[in-house]
């Protein structure tokens, strides 16, 4: 009963994927899309995963992660290093982004696993502010690195680009703040949806099943989940493991879409931006975040005339939406007014 | 006849105060056994170091014939040592069916991969889990509840689902912390009618912590009294509640 519910429930989130995946191909093929909103499918596909994979430490895990970027930045820079590298080896376009967007997905998860052995450790506001830091730290050690290829193989440095003492034949790959350029443009919509579906699939069969009800269980009490044997380090891990992976995943397909990769760009804000994803979308709730990414990544752009209050405008929406979702007055307000409705239309729907 | 439980000479002590000395107990396979005292006399700290969360400074316990002293509480789980606790502390915003199979986890295993690619064995398993655990489930009359999620369900029947989870580890000693706590007399009445099931048709050994005297001297066989830390008393329910330092320490003239 309750797995055929659950079935259902996911079922939706898929089709309102690929319905919106049709009809932005509709869209598409009949010239109504700006050029504006087609370079927007990419960054929207983007921060979807982004989001959903965050709502599996934040929402299901129940633990405040600020550092998503960083494992971001790591499958964003790992699978460009791996594409400019082996652009010549690999000619075919889709076999070398398939094998990047692996990489960038498996780096991003030892460095999940690297970092959350420690960070686990610890629980609310501490955790949050050490993940905030190790988001900072991945991103400014990106930042001084220097990287290049010639002949005798891989040089590395951290002063410069000349420092790095390459024959003339060499090239530099990653370029300290300037980053990776000349990452070839293998994203797309088609495969940022695909990218999503595959996300969603993995997060919403996780949560039901063993592993996912154990990982719910640690967070609703710790305690309790230790009493009947449920074995709090390696579930907390997996969640934050999964979860990095996945992120590393959306920055694959994130940096496949640039001219130019910076790990600047993958800074605090970005990390806010993910946790906004999940508070509007509602915490735990996996379809939530994926609107909330689509809606809140989609309206800044289109308009543009407030992008200097970009920022503010989601401190003030999510300042608005946690009193929403949390003030007894609001949840009063909202039961007597929309809650009728929702439940009007809920029973409507079956 | 082999002791299910044996503790010798367990201590702990939290800074300078001695929360529990030479804590010495005997429960036989298939006993009702009660842990009482006054408030403060460390019966919570007993179950808190017989289930691991403290590790005692000296001491040992031997569930079964196996030393489980100073293992961390998912090894005494595993052992075959499941509690409730006296503030209830279910999975609250999980459904109460979800409750129960999360003491399954140990029991019914498939692995991460299975389980996201719903491969054959998620879908035997979980169907076992799931039939497992509506059984449990009817045991303590909460099937038509199976839906809810943990918080939304009244007090008692709260209880009544802690001790369903704790069971669903398949444990050789269940731990009650105040079962009775909270609840009107038809509830407690009801209470002893369950806990003597459980004890009957689950084969099962019980320790548990009371004050609601009505209960203990209704279903425990056998009694420890605490009181500062120490045992005050041990023997036979009747015998030991005539006893009169029991009488001036705990349940008064």
């Amino acid at each position: 009963m309750k797995m055929t519910k659950n079935f259902k429930n996911n079922l939706i989130t898929y089709a309102i994927v690929i319905a919106a995946f049709i009809i932005v191909q509709i869209l598409q093929s009949t010239g109504n899309l700006s050029s504006l909103f087609k370079g927007l499918l990419v960054p929207i596909c983007v921060y979807v995963i982004l989001a959903v994979s965050l709502n599996l430490v934040v929402g299901i895990s129940g633990e405040l992660s600020l550092g998503h970027a960083g494992f971001m930045c790591v499958g964003a820079f790992a699978s460009a290093f791996f594409s400019k590298c082996t652009q010549q080896a690999i000619p075919a376009d889709g076999l070398r982004f398939f094998l990047a967007i692996l990489i960038g997905a498996a780096a991003a998860a030892v460095f999940g696993i690297v970092i959350g052995i420690p960070v686990l450790r610890l629980k609310g506001d501490y955790l949050a502010i050490v993940t905030l830091a190790f988001g900072e730290i991945i991103k400014n050690v990106i930042n001084i690195f220097y990287i290049g290829k010639d002949s005798n193989g891989f040089h590395f440095s951290t002063k410069d680009q000349f420092s790095l003492g390459m024959e003339v034949d060499g090239t530099v790959i990653l370029n300290g703040p300037q980053g990776i350029t000349g990452v070839p443009k293998n994203s797309s919509f088609l495969v940022g949806v695909i990218l999503i579906l595959v996300t969603l699939f993995i997060v919403l069969n996780l949560i039901d099943s063993r592993d996912g009800r154990a990982i719910k269980a640690i967070r609703d009490n710790r305690i309790a989940a230790g009493s009947v044997g449920i074995n709090i380090t390696k579930y907390k891990l997996m969640a934050f493991t999964v979860s990095a992976a996945l992120a590393g995943m959306a920055g694959a397909l994130y940096s496949h879409n640039l001219a130019t990769l910076q790990a600047s760009k993958f800074n605090f804000n970005t990390s806010i931006l993910a946790l906004v994803f999940v508070v509007l979308g509602g915490i735990g709730n996996i379809r939530g975040s994926v609107i909330a990414a689509v809606v809140l990544t989609a309206l800044p752009e289109l308009l543009r005339g407030l992008a200097d209050y970009r920022m503010l405008i989601y401190a003030i929406v999510l300042i608005a939406m946690m009193l929403f979702n949390w003030a007894p007055k609001a949840l009063e307000w909202r039961e007597r007014y929309l809650g009728r409705f929702f439940r009007k239309s809920a029973k409507e729907g079956k | 006849m082999a002791a299910m439980l044996e503790v010798k000479n367990l201590g702990i002590s939290f800074g300078g105060l001695r929360a529990v000395n030479a804590f010495n107990l005997n429960i036989e396979k298939g006993e009702l056994y009660g842990l009482i005292g006054p408030n403060g006399a460390g019966k919570t700290t007993v179950f808190n170091l017989l289930t691991g969360v403290y590790k005692p400074d000296e001491g040992f316990v031997i569930l079964d014939g196996e030393n489980i002293t100073g293992k961390p509480t998912i090894e005494i789980n595993k052992h075959g040592i499941a509690r409730t606790f006296q503030n209830i502390r279910l999975f609250k915003d999980m459904s109460v069916l979800d409750n129960v199979k999360v003491g399954l986890h140990n029991h019914h295993k498939y692995s991460t991969m299975a389980g996201i690619f719903r491969l054959p064995s998620y879908r035997k398993t979980e169907k076992e889990m799931n039939e497992r655990a509506m059984e449990l489930l009817k045991v303590f009359d909460l099937d038509g509840e199976a839906e809810y999620l943990a918080s939304n369900l009244p007090y008692g029947k709260q209880r009544k689902l802690e001790i369903a989870r704790a069971l669903a580890t398949d444990p050789k000693l269940l731990l009650l912390d105040e079962p009775a706590a909270g609840m009107n007399p038809n509830e407690t009445a009801e209470l002893m009618n369950t806990i003597h099931f459980v004890r009957d048709n689950f084969d099962m050994t019980i320790l548990l912590i009371e004050h609601d005297m009505k209960l203990v001297s209704g279903i425990c066989e056998k009694l420890t009294v605490l009181n500062f830390g120490e045992v005050l008393c041990q023997g036979k329910t009747a015998e030991v509640l005539k006893d009169p330092q029991v009488i001036t320490a705990y349940l008064g003239e």
